[in-house]
């Protein structure tokens, strides 16, 4: 009788998965760190035009948000105009004032200065709502903006 | 005396408890796209324009059918592409047509009399329909963005050929939080400098109404 009995073949030893729940964490906490949770939720269709001269946008609180476009199809009945829509509504253009002057009365004396307003605004808009929007920030002297774009060359089309 | 062994807790569904939180956040993350043309708007008051020679005005009108039209150096105004519009902007702006106290000593341009005098007094101005389309209008402003942005990486290296690097990449470094404050007062005079030298004169006049 031999001490060292050779083992039989065959059987292959168990893969160990004790350390699964260790990588899966890993991950979790990855994407829990990376992820923005989105402030709003879009009722227009938001597909941003491209241009490469872009600037990256400052502390994200102190950004407000105006977005335009064609209602999605979730709300077709809205039309096929494009509209505004503030914090998580359609809103008409003469509400940015409220708009902005509630966003303000958030934010601390000193942080005010600094605040910019981001146009996100889908491409296919026509002009005319664009501007109004400015003239309704001008009228409330909101006069830092930025337009919202994707990267890419905008000319190679 | 009885010791009893604390029952041990099966952590076997640890790695489901896991992987249901993971696939929550893999599905509702965004890894958002903040980056976009910065603007400032004029405010508004109303002041007298200043007397501007046309000669200084690169004047862009853009239409309902997104159609560029240009009126600059002395020209009536002739249709332009969008992929044209950089190049002329900036030998517009690199003209440097002025005499005297309105020489430009750094413009590299064909010193046209027709066209501008020098940085300092060139002016672009926009001008689009109700109907043109925004992302033309971006496009538009990201050429005229390039434009300045050409002349002043050029300005910068010239100035500063020691820092190796250009205007864009030194604003970004400025902004950049990461930056050491040391480095960042060190840029501030050098990028201030250049957009004194540089200055975006941008104009935007009110989008006509079309029938």
């Amino acid at each position: 009788m031999s001490k060292f009995k050779k083992k039989k073949g065959g059987d292959l030893p168990a893969i160990s998965t004790a350390s699964l729940p260790d990588i899966v964490f890993m991950l979790l906490f990855f994407f829990m760190v990376a992820t923005v949770m989105r402030q709003n939720t879009l009722k227009i269709e938001n597909r941003l035009p491209r241009a490469d001269q872009t600037e990256k946008l400052a502390k994200r609180n102190l950004l407000m948000y105006i977005y335009a476009g064609k209602p999605s199809s979730a709300y077709k009945d809205m039309g096929t105009v494009a509209r505004l829509q503030l914090n998580d509504k359609f809103a008409s253009v003469n509400e940015i004032a409220a708009f902005i002057a509630a966003e303000r009365d958030s934010k601390r004396e000193e942080e005010k200065p600094f605040l910019t307003t981001v146009l996100s605004v889908d491409k296919e808009t026509n002009m005319g709502l664009v501007s109004d929007i400015k003239q309704e920030l001008r009228k409330v002297n909101a006069l830092k903006i930025n337009y919202k774009t994707a990267p890419g060359n905008p000319i190679d089309r | 005396m009885a010791k009893r062994a604390a029952p041990e807790v099966n952590a076997g569904s640890m790695a489901d408890i896991a992987f249901l939180l993971l696939i929550f956040f893999l599905v509702t993350t965004t890894i958002e796209i903040d980056s976009g043309l910065n603007r400032k708007l004029p405010p508004i008051e109303e002041t007298d324009p200043p007397i501007i020679k046309e000669k200084n005005i690169f004047q862009v009108t853009v239409n309902r059918n997104n159609d560029l039209l240009l009126k600059a150096n002395g020209n009536d105004g002739e249709l332009i592409k969008l992929k044209d519009l950089r190049k002329k902007a900036v030998a517009f702006l690199d003209n440097g047509g002025g005499k005297g106290e309105d020489a430009c000593p750094k413009c590299k341009g064909k010193r046209n009399p027709q066209s501008s005098d020098n940085f300092e007094k060139a002016i672009i101005s926009l001008q689009n329909d109700r109907a043109t389309s925004y992302e033309t209008y971006i496009t538009v402003q990201n050429e005229i963005i390039a434009a300045y942005n050409e002349l002043r990486n050029r300005e910068f290296k010239l100035a500063y050929p020691s820092l190796n690097m250009n205007y864009v990449e030194a604003d970004k470094m400025y902004s950049d939080p990461k930056t050491s404050a040391s480095d960042k007062a060190n840029l501030k005079d050098k990028i201030e400098a250049i957009k004194l030298l540089i200055p975006q004169k941008f104009s935007e006049a009110e989008p006509k109404k079309s029938n």
